[in-house]
């Protein structure tokens, strides 16, 4: 199926997960949040958490600013 | 004698150890960052919040938690409260933190606060149990009801951000001091030290800054500057300074002087 992470279309498995959508990106284990449709996903919940196809997944991180 | 007589400063029950807060926008690269954020003596300094990038990764986490630097995530670039909201989750869930610096812009031009939804988005993150750290406009009313909202401190703006125009309505910055029973944070527009001076000098508990060092040509030694400044504002505001006269007065002894005639 096909989702969105931070505005890019990547083709996971139907059983996808956050974890999955993550790995896809090779993001780092630590300093990032992950929201999905416009809600915060808790990192307690990343591996539980089963995408819809046309998911919209945003990975957030810190960087220079303010 | 004892001249440091610095009463520590504390935000939402945090001590804060110095009273020069930074940014870290605008630096060339890292290595200018880290001179910079060390000459400043700074122990409290903001990041934003982007979408990950593999090549950035989270090289300035890692300097700030190498520099045992707290980290202050701001909500810049959201323009309505839901997504100042949603951005201050998702910086508490990636930075585990409850601070956040709370900025919510009307436009891009002016990058001035917009005070409606400003005010929404620090109510919804009280009752979620952030301390909030608003970035808000010199407006003594509006930084006394974001007080009553019960955010952690209020950070008038001296001019806009990135202007390095100074402290334009310095008595609207005495008034909000003035009845202000949380700090306050001068945050926005400063260019040079004195203007850092000033702001301590009004009665402001701190001074927020980034692109007055970063940008300058000698970051690390504007941020030395800065340091100084705060300090010699800071010291000067309790020292208490002397009334304003009209006419002179003579600081050498009037009488016994030689006669010469």
């Amino acid at each position: 199926m096909k989702v969105e992470i931070n505005g890019t279309a990547h083709d996971l498995a139907d059983e996808a997960t956050v974890t999955d959508a993550l790995a896809a990106i090779e993001a780092p284990e630590k300093g990032i949040a992950v929201a999905v449709d416009g809600q915060v996903v808790r990192r307690a919940d990343w591996a539980s958490t089963r995408l819809a196809a046309g998911a919209a997944v945003e990975v957030l991180t810190a960087v220079q600013g303010g | 004698m004892d001249v440091s007589q610095d009463e520590t400063l504390v935000v939402g029950g945090r001590k804060i150890g110095s009273r020069l807060i930074t940014g870290t926008g605008g630096a060339a690269n890292l290595e200018v960052l880290e001179r910079a954020l060390v000459a400043s003596g700074t122990t409290l300094t903001t990041v934003a919040m982007r979408r990950i990038d593999a090549q950035t990764g989270t090289g300035v986490l890692d300097l700030l938690r190498r520099l045992g630097i707290e980290i202050l995530p701001n909500t810049a670039g959201c323009r309505t409260a839901a997504e100042a909201v949603l951005t201050a989750r998702l910086a508490r869930e990636a930075l585990e933190t409850d601070l956040v610096k709370l900025e919510v812009v009307a436009d891009e031009r002016t990058l001035l606060p917009d005070p409606i939804e400003l005010l929404d988005a620090a109510e919804q993150l009280v009752d979620d149990g952030f301390t909030v750290l608003p970035y808000t406009n010199d407006d003594p009313v509006l930084a006394r009801k974001l007080e009553q909202a019960g955010c952690a401190a209020v950070m008038p703006l001296g001019s806009p951000i990135g202007t390095g125009l100074g402290i334009r309505n310095p008595h609207n910055i005495e008034m909000i001091v003035a009845q202000a029973g949380v700090p306050v944070v001068l945050d926005a527009g400063i260019g040079t030290a004195s203007e850092a001076a000033q702001a301590m000098e009004l009665g402001c508990d701190a001074v927020l800054l980034a692109t007055a060092v970063t940008r300058a040509a000698d970051p690390e030694r504007m941020a030395h500057a800065m340091r100084l400044a705060v300090e010699a504002g800071y010291a000067a505001r309790h020292a208490g300074r002397i009334p304003r006269r009209y006419w002179a007065q003579a600081s050498s002894p009037e009488i016994d002087g030689p006669r010469f005639d």
